[in-house]
């Protein structure tokens, strides 16, 4: 599918959620971009880790999944609107699908993506799961 | 087109979609190819120019150099020949830049083609090659597919315009009943609402049926000058315009993902390059590669308000026969969408509507001007065409 090249650039973003905030508008992007979109050359645009704290704004349960992605379906996918403004695509874990709704509160937490075929490349990155601690819950109710 | 020569359509075919097991992608662009230049009346030797839209050959069958390829398999070797990629909206595009070479005036004759054969892959690999329509690093990376994407928008616009699951069923319903009347569909199987409400979830709440299948297909138009496809044929189509749009590649960025920006821009462009109102559009081909993508193109084109194309679609406007009749070959849902083939297969089916020429059933009656709307993958890419008798 891609190199470690590939995984090693984007780890940073993908590790840490960094996108980036032009100091002239005060405008929020993610993924990072190098030029603000609205001030153009007049922009200033600066790293920015995001607190990983946001809301659900959309969400679906796949039930049909793309090749290395087979064993953590079905999967939830969620855009999450982020506290910071910009939203981002992810999964939502740690969560019964019936909690699941527009506007809940989420939080980002550190997860294995995906592994590239067997012994291949293992791809980490952000996953969201519920900020009201019923995720541990959810754990618990699965020991049980 | 001010400045510029107004370009017609003199002929165009395309073959029927679905699983073409006995047929590679080099038989599917043959066969549109010689009905296109059997209708117009021409000889391959008088095609100066060829566009081929093509969302994946090197993926879905191993092959690249579509252009030259289907030159080369359409005998119209030494012409310059290119292929053309944005996803779904590849045939759109080449159809789009066809009209560029005619209305140049550096092109007489140009063939617009589009090819895609997609069932040589198994479903999940087809599943994987779609996903680079997308944002490969930031949605694809994170296990999104595409029905995946569209169910985001649904779920969405379901809960912002208080959208009922039955009006995303009716869509399918209607498209499967317009592709039983079509010879051409990939699907001839008319459904009921309840069939539609119990078939397998896909990506919550798109169903199975709330989905275009994976098709093979191709299909080829003929365009020229309007002088000289008066010389061909006695009912030239005119292409009033056709232009492309972009958006951000990726869901996440978009200003609103109820809304197709891609759309409303091309298509008031179209309206204005074309001096026409909504109001003068009889028959619309739009890309439904889900359910929810006809209601959003529906509103996006124009044709009503935000979280109006319910209505339209529960009161059963959108039939053939009805006030407002949508994909009168049965859409992408039934008709099939091999993805580069699509964008080029709309306008075939335009052209067959605006000469009445359509099977019974699903020809619009004195049907005049039609518009034609192609998307690329989540809303990257959309190009609007509207075409006249």
């Amino acid at each position: 599918m891609s190199t470690t090249a590939a995984h090693w650039r984007r780890m940073k973003d993908r590790y840490r959620l960094l996108g980036s905030k032009c100091e002239t508008c005060g405008t929020t992007f993610f993924p990072a971009t190098k030029v603000c979109s609205k001030c153009r050359r007049k922009g200033k645009t600066v790293p920015i880790e995001f607190s990983g704290k946001g809301r659900i704004f959309s969400y679906t349960i796949q039930h049909a999944a793309p090749r290395m992605f087979e064993q953590h379906t079905p999967s939830i996918i969620a855009l999450v609107e982020l506290d910071e403004g910009p939203k981002v695509l992810s999964q939502i874990v740690d969560c019964e699908h019936n909690e699941l709704r527009i506007g809940m509160e989420v939080e980002a937490c550190f997860r294995k993506l995906f592994e590239q075929d067997r012994g291949g490349i293992i791809s980490y990155g952000f996953k969201f799961r519920p900020l009201d601690n019923s995720w541990t819950k959810y754990y618990e109710a699965k020991k049980e | 087109m001010p400045n510029k020569r107004e370009v017609a359509i003199i002929s165009a075919a395309a073959t029927k979609c679905g699983e073409h097991w006995d047929k590679g992608i080099k038989d599917l662009a043959w066969e549109a190819g010689v009905k296109a230049v059997d209708e117009a009346g021409i000889s391959g030797k008088d095609i100066e120019y060829l566009v081929v839209g093509n969302m994946s050959g090197g993926m879905f069958v191993g092959q690249e150099h579509i252009g030259a390829l289907v030159a080369d398999f359409l005998g119209l070797n030494p012409i310059p020949s290119l292929r053309v990629e944005a996803a779904c909206a590849s045939g759109g595009i080449a159809f789009s830049q066809g009209c560029l070479a005619v209305a140049s005036g550096l092109y007489d004759i140009v063939a617009v083609g589009g090819v895609e054969k997609m069932t040589d892959v198994e479903p999940e690999q087809a599943t994987s090659v779609l996903s680079g329509a997308m944002d490969f690093e930031w949605e694809a990376y994170f296990g999104a597919t595409f029905p995946g994407l569209y169910a985001l928008m649904a779920k969405r616009y379901m809960y912002e315009y208080n959208v009922k699951i039955e009006t995303l069923a009716n869509v399918a319903v209607k498209n499967h009943f317009h592709g039983s009347l079509n010879p051409l569909a990939h699907f001839r199987n008319r459904i009921t609402v309840e069939e539609a409400l119990i078939s397998p979830m896909v990506a919550d709440p798109l169903r199975k049926y709330d989905c275009s299948p994976v098709s093979d297909g191709a299909a080829v138009a003929i365009l020229a000058p309007l002088e000289i496809a008066k010389k061909y044929t006695d009912t030239p189509i005119i292409v009033k315009a056709s232009v492309p749009a972009s958006d951000t590649l990726s869901l996440l960025k978009r200003r609103d993902i109820c809304t197709i920006d891609a759309t409303v821009y091309a298509a008031n462009k179209a309206f204005q390059l074309a001096h026409m109102e909504r109001k003068d559009i009889d028959a619309v081909e739009v890309h439904d590669c889900f359910t929810i993508a006809e209601l959003l193109a529906i509103e996006d084109l124009g044709f009503c308000k935000k979280g109006e194309a319910s209505k339209m679609v529960n009161e059963g406007q959108t039939y053939v026969g009805g006030k407002f009749p949508v994909n009168m070959d049965g859409g992408l849902k039934a008709s099939g969408h091999p993805v580069g083939a699509t964008g080029v297969k709309q306008i075939a089916e335009l052209v067959k509507q605006l000469r009445g020429e359509a099977e019974r059933g699903r020809q619009v009656n004195g049907a005049e001007v039609g518009l034609a709307h192609n998307v690329g993958g989540s809303g990257g890419t959309a190009v609007v065409t509207i075409l006249s008798r």
